[in-house]
């Protein structure tokens, strides 16, 4: 197939509005210019385009949600807050194609009828947000964004906003708080932000990832997209394959691509050659596939009926000398720091998960402490305003799920048994 | 649900609150923040002036370094909020500091991508290169040694953040290397490894001048 978001990455100048410009840049905005915004967002809906930030929802639907009949100005909020452990896509969308996300903030701004967009680009991404800014003008400069846009008399203006390090700002309406300048912590939903959003008015939010899709589908039509990929679950997807593989990295593929050709054929294999643990395949929030799980088409379709989640398609991978109790207690620890605090459930389990695991970790756990675990987690999951609760229970409820003996060695031995060169000598005495 | 009798539940919860840092002196921004700040609050209508709170906090961050009792008052001044408003917003994110850090504020990602490729190495080197605690400063105020959670740059891991910039793909072997050349050269020594290994998918863009 031919690569539509990453295709020219490599070269040096990509990023630069002359070089988007001699590649089609902004005719996808051109020809949405020219039509109805109902419909440029059927013609969306048509190409069966999914939300690339996680949940995977139906960006077309997305906009045709945002109320119409109303006075309050309407936003286009763009999440660019990639902090999903094992997930690295945007960054390089922003920094190396920054005015595909322009022109898709451009195209969701007239479809459904809003003169601003924000991108909320986590803090940490400060090198992006330059190139980001420098571009931006350079594209205000020309006539694409501000006034005017393109000769067509519609006027859009593009903001770009700096969050200050909070992983929970990746929710939607925690990233709209956020906006808003408060404490990144979610909202109590229904109202949803199609209704009420960003300064009680209708808001879309979208991923960088779905927001640069978007012009292509204009430019080729919603057919061209949906045959990209399977049936549902068509058009490119980005790929980020980490953890103890030859060449991490971001590939773009189609959703046909299997798991295990991603991981073996496009990322180069398990380092050294060594056996295949686990892969955790959507951002460290979605519970781990086995070896043998992995002849799947790497679809949100297909990976949800393995039982994960394609989730932001941050593939981690673990090769054998991975103590699978460490790695649930990093990734509780990264929980436990991140939760927002709001809801009590997530807030106090995640601290109790993480407590149970260092004390498996460091070897003065007991049996009970395995079942302790699973019953802290399950009183976590579904209890929570957002997601991230259950993301936070998941590490621990599906490392127990599928490796509960190492869990119980670690108690009866007072250790690990897992040997790994690349740990620390500081970790627990015993242990490694 | 069974108490665990080994659990120390009655530790103080870790969300006591820390009262705001006083250094005693009056803070205001200088001019050219003040212009800034003004630029960056006609982004957002006059009902969502609010907003503007984290950009502030980041100009005071730039002048003084850290944020401080009188800063935020300040801030609030400006925005026309109230001081416990910005206090609220520091204390919630990571990237604002509370109290003075060091020259090189380096943050070593410790998130299982980063933690499968060696960043607890990385980070024992780090302690033993700087002579800091993880979340302390060295004395003469050069080194601030932070951990922090993912960074977004899995396949560069493990990654180091200092100040603003990326320094990828260190191996715990180099950090001694790393922490003398940013001594001798600032943040020049950073390097992104991307450069230099051609089979990775994609170099970097060079990075413009700053203005935020």
């Amino acid at each position: 197939m031919d690569l539509i978001l990453t295709k020219h990455v490599r070269e040096p100048q990509c990023y630069t509005l002359d070089f988007y410009l001699k590649h089609e840049g902004y005719e996808g905005l051109r020809k949405a210019l020219a039509m109805k915004p109902n419909d440029v967002i059927d013609l969306v809906k048509a190409s069966g385009l999914k939300g690339r930030g996680g949940a995977g929802f139906p960006a077309g639907m997305k906009w045709q949600f945002v109320l119409k009949d109303t006075p309050k100005p309407k936003y286009i909020v763009c999440n660019a807050d990639e902090s999903e452990p094992g997930t690295f896509k945007d960054h390089l969308l922003m920094e190396r194609n920054p005015h595909l996300l322009i022109e898709g903030c451009l195209i969701a701004c007239h479809a459904i009828g809003a003169k601003v967009a924000y991108i909320y680009i986590r803090g940490e991404f400060l090198h992006v947000q330059r190139v980001l800014e420098q571009q931006l003008e350079e594209a205000y400069k020309q006539g694409y964004v501000g006034k005017n846009v393109m000769g067509s008399g519609w006027d859009c203006d593009i903001f770009i906003h700096r969050g200050a390090g909070a992983y929970e700002a990746g929710e939607e309406t925690a990233l709209l708080e956020s906006l808003e300048g408060k404490r990144a912590q979610p909202r109590l939903k229904p109202p949803f932000p199609a209704s009420a959003g960003l300064y009680g008015a209708p808001t879309a939010v979208n991923n960088v990832e779905t927001l640069s899709n978007v012009p292509s589908i204009l430019l080729r039509g919603a057919e061209w997209y949906a045959a990209l990929g399977p049936e549902k679950n068509g058009g490119p997807k980005l790929y980020c394959v980490s953890g103890h593989v030859q060449k991490p990295g971001v590939y773009e593929a189609p959703m046909s691509i299997t798991l295990r050709e991603l991981i073996f054929d496009v990322a180069g294999g398990v380092r050294d050659g060594r056996p295949l643990k686990a892969v955790i395949p959507g951002g460290s929030s979605v519970p781990i596939l086995l070896p043998d799980q992995l002849d799947i088409p790497a679809s949100f379709d297909d990976v949800q009926k393995a039982g994960s989640m394609l989730g932001s398609a941050g593939i981690i991978v673990m090769d054998e000398t991975t103590c699978m109790v460490w790695a649930a207690k990093n990734l509780l620890y990264f929980y436990k720091h991140e939760s927002c605090g709001k809801c009590t459930p997530c807030r106090e389990g995640g601290d109790w998960l993480y407590k149970i695991l260092t004390r498996i970790d460091n070897g003065e756990g007991e049996m009970r402490d395995i079942d302790l675990l699973v019953s802290v987690g399950n009183n976590i999951v579904g209890k929570t305003l957002c997601a991230f609760g259950d993301a936070a229970a998941t590490p621990a409820l599906t490392t127990v799920k599928h490796f509960r003996a190492e869990f119980e060695a670690h108690v009866r031995e007072g250790r690990c048994t897992v040997p790994s060169d690349w740990r620390a000598s500081r970790t627990p005495v015993g242990a490694h | 649900m069974t108490f665990h009798p080994k659990l120390d539940y009655r530790e103080a919860h870790r969300s006591t609150r820390k009262m705001p840092y006083d250094d005693g002196r009056v803070f205001v921004y200088d001019p050219e923040n003040r212009a800034r700040f003004e630029e960056i609050a006609k982004r957002y209508p006059p009902e969502g002036r609010k907003s503007a709170i984290l950009p502030a906090l980041f100009l005071v961050q730039r002048q003084l370094g850290y944020i401080s009792l009188s800063s935020m008052q300040h801030v609030a001044s400006v925005i026309g909020c109230t001081a416990a408003d910005v206090e609220d917003v520091v204390s919630f994110y990571t990237m604002f500091y509370t109290q003075p850090v060091g020259k090189f504020v380096v943050q070593v990602c410790r998130t299982l991508p980063c933690a499968l490729r060696g960043a607890e190495r990385v980070t024992e080197e780090l302690v033993a290169a700087l002579g800091v605690e993880p979340n302390g400063t060295d004395p003469t105020g050069t080194f601030t040694l932070i951990e922090v959670e993912c960074l977004g740059a899995c396949d560069r891991a493990p990654l180091v953040m200092v100040n603003d910039g990326w320094h990828e793909c260190l191996q715990p072997e180099d950090a001694r290397q790393l922490a003398s050349d940013l001594v001798a050269r600032g943040e020049e020594a950073l390097t992104g490894c991307h450069h230099q290994r051609p089979e990775h998918p994609e170099p970097r863009t060079p990075n413009p001048e700053p203005r935020t």
